[in-house]
């Protein structure tokens, strides 16, 4: 009886509408409605106190031309290329994770703690660790003999890598619970089956648990590239994207243009191009890893 | 008996009904409902990092309370950087709060431009007469109408540990050549000499303008800003030049360009450095602030910035106002708003000498109040003061302060030349016009 008022319920387009428009509403507001007036405002001149002044498509054409934001958009693209290598690291852990070793549950509550914590947090913690004549980075290496260090958040062409490591430790832990999570999906009967057959553990990894976690490790190389293009946090608080633009990311970059230049016009079409790169990726990510056929056990 | 419970069941309805009634009306906005009026002020000391200028805020708003029955004051208080950033967004929004905290001149203007603040002349005609010291509400004026009304007047000073100097026969430098030796000599020592946190930018931008101030006169840099000068000045090349030759010779801390200015502080503050170019905004640290050891304190001492190549002058100096007081344009308790803003000044220039050793913009009678040696010295040089250059990146729009910090961060890294980062200014400055 239940699931033929269900099934009436649920063939009436207007009520599942009317389900369907409550988050529908809450989405258009708080996404898609201030997408827009980012990409409107990118058309403005506007300081973001006094009036608007409609100028065209300038602020996108000087951006197109504008090498620091090319520069910027050099950074973010190189963290999303090493936070998609740092992926093989975490898949790797999660195997040896999920067959069955000692103290695995432990170790998996490790990985998870950077994730617990503030990115904030993370960034004052990274802040004092890299701190060139206080540091502990730089006690230990000289410790074991190396004369100067150099000091990570002040050199051009260390500083950005020297913020990866904290940006791919802060997310190790969920990238390693989801992939631990698939593994431990995979049926039990289909590992027996393989090992009766003689396969070794290095095989059973790659021929068998891999291919059919394969949907999972799709979802989190776009989620990698993704959250690495739009990433902002630590590099706002550790650098502000110094010095002059070293570890600038296109985020960080617009937000200094809207916020601190007072270039909220400019700011925003920077902030609308972001979502437009971003897009763009995704589609092509998943164009290139798509597959004809999904797995089931 | 039951009716009484009644009569307690209605009372305590009653009662909550009222409680919900009166915190609605306190969220609205400013609440100016009834007779209860709520001004909200924002402002950038937190208790950890400036607990004196804390402490007589809060002093200030309780007397005001008392005085102003009716008037609450609502109070958020954010760090420096923070708040800056903060300030930008609400304004956006237009949520600015009644009376918050601004800095003076190029700062200033988007947001008068934009009509955020209200004009205060009204203030300073009446009830701040004669209140301030010449030099420093203007520094707030625009167009002819003053928005700000300034609370510190700040005059940059090399801050040195004596007790260093001391172990190493050195004396406080009067000459560049004089400094360069001291430099050497700390660096011999394995004592970093000059702490700086360059991450924050506007720390080196004050070395920079220093340097240019004693080569080039006390003009030539605000002359490039206002344009009736060139930014491709020889003087200008010439102070970016000093500036690389003093990170060649090791002058400031390691990594210098990744510290915020509170840890290179912290380094002056625990003795791993020997000198600390900070603006008397710091002076509390270095005499009243009772967290810092005695011993420390005491073995503080400060000196002008050197002349340099026998050229300008030390009485000149980098400062001008601190921060200010702005009412919103579109408060909706702007009397109040107003009136507690002017209360504010008033009783901020004396307690914040006296608690905080903090110099105020308000004219003071030093003689009647007993201070610390070091204030007396900084106000007697504040006296024979030969000219006061407002900080370059308030000066400049915020647009332009953006291409001067980087470069700023560009020279001091050697990432540039002095002549290209002279025509990086330039560029910003003449696309402007």
């Amino acid at each position: 009886m239940g699931l033929n008022v269900m099934n009436k319920v649920m063939s009436n387009k207007w009520i599942i509408a009317l389900y369907v428009l409550p988050a529908l509403i809450l989405i258009a507001i708080l996404i898609f409605i201030p997408l827009l007036l980012t990409g409107y405002y990118g058309l403005m001149d506007w300081d973001g106190i006094g009036a608007m002044e409609f100028i065209g498509l300038e602020n996108y054409i000087t951006a197109l031309q504008d090498l620091k934001f090319w520069e910027s958009a050099w950074h973010s693209f190189l963290l999303a290329i090493f936070s998609t290598l740092s992926l093989i690291l975490y898949l790797a852990i999660s195997l040896i994770l999920a067959s069955k070793i000692k103290g695995a549950d432990l170790l998996r509550k490790i990985y998870l703690i950077p994730m617990l914590l503030s990115s904030v947090a993370i960034a004052q913690l990274w802040i004092k660790v890299y701190n060139p004549s206080n540091g502990m980075l730089n006690h230990i290496l000289m410790a074991i003999g190396i004369e100067n260090p150099p000091a990570w958040l002040a050199e051009p062409s260390i500083v950005l890598y020297a913020i990866f490591i904290p940006i791919l430790w802060q997310y190790a832990g969920f990238y390693i619970l989801i992939y631990y999570a698939a593994l431990k999906n995979i049926p039990e009967s289909i590992i027996e089956a393989a090992r009766i057959d003689g396969a070794s553990p290095i095989q059973i990894a790659y021929r068998i648990k891999l291919p059919l976690i394969m949907g999972v490790v799709k979802v989190t190389v776009v989620l990698a590239i993704v959250g690495s293009l739009k990433y902002f946090d630590l590099i706002y608080v550790m650098t502000g994207g110094g010095p002059n633009g070293a570890s600038e990311v296109m985020a960080s970059y617009m937000y200094k243009l809207a916020f601190t230049s007072n270039d909220f016009g400019y700011g925003s079409a920077i902030g609308f191009l972001l979502l437009i790169i971003t897009l763009i990726v995704t589609v092509i990510v998943r164009k290139v890893t798509a597959t004809k056929e999904e797995i089931q056990y | 008996m039951k009716n009484k419970k009644a009569i307690t069941f209605v009372v305590a309805i009653l009662s909550a009904v009222f409680l919900l009634a009166g915190c609605g009306s306190d969220d609205d906005a400013s609440g100016s409902s009834g007779d209860n009026k709520t001004v909200k002020f924002m402002h950038l000391w937190p208790e950890g990092s400036s607990k004196t200028h804390n402490e007589i805020v809060d002093e200030i708003i309780a007397d005001f309370e008392a005085e102003h029955e009716g008037v609450e004051v609502e109070l958020e208080v954010l760090s420096n950087e923070q708040y800056k950033d903060k300030i930008q967004v609400l304004s956006t929004s237009d949520e600015l709060p009644d009376v918050g905290m601004t800095w003076a001149a190029g700062y200033l203007e988007p947001y008068v431009d934009g009509n955020k603040f209200a004009p205060l002349d009204d203030l300073i005609e009446s009830d701040l007469k004669d209140e301030f010291v010449s030099g420093t509400a203007e520094a707030y004026a625009i167009d002819g109408s003053t928005y700000g009304l300034p609370l510190e007047l700040n005059i940059a000073t090399v801050f040195y540990n004596k007790a260093i100097f001391e172990e190493y026969g050195l004396e406080a430098p009067g000459t560049y050549e004089e400094l360069q030796q001291v430099i050497e000599t700390l660096n011999d020592n394995g004592v970093p000499p000059i702490a700086l946190g360059n991450k924050d930018r506007w720390t080196g931008s004050l070395w920079y303008m220093y340097l240019a101030d004693r080569i080039g006169g006390s003009d030539v840099l605000t002359n490039a800003i206002n344009r009736s000068g060139s930014f491709e000045d020889p003087a200008l090349v010439e102070a970016a030049d000093k500036v690389q030759e003093l990170v060649s010779a090791d002058a400031f801390v390691k990594g210098f360009n990744g510290l915020a200015d509170e840890e290179a502080k912290s380094m002056f503050m625990n003795e791993q450095a020997a000198m600390y170019l900070i603006a008397t905004w710091d002076l509390p640290n270095y005499t009243t602030n009772e967290d810092v050891p005695q011993e420390f304190r005491d073995s503080v001492g400060y000196f002008n910035f050197p002349t340099v190549g026998g050229q300008g002058d030390m009485n000149s100096f980098v400062g001008g106002p601190g921060v200010g007081l702005f009412v919103a344009e579109d408060s909706e308790v702007k009397e109040e708003a107003k009136a507690f803003a002017s209360f504010f000044v008033q009783q901020w220039g004396e307690k914040s000498v006296t608690q905080a050793g903090v110099i105020p913009a308000t004219k003071l009678d030093a003689e009647s109040l007993d201070l610390p040696q070091m204030y007396v010295d900084v106000l007697d040089d504040l006296n024979s003061a030969s000219n006061l250059t407002l900080f370059a990146d308030v000066q400049m729009s915020p647009d332009t302060a953006q291409v001067h910090l980087d470069m700023i961060q560009a020279i001091f890294g050697n990432e540039v030349t002095p002549e290209e980062f002279a025509k990086e200014h330039e560029d910003a400055l003449s696309a402007e016009e």
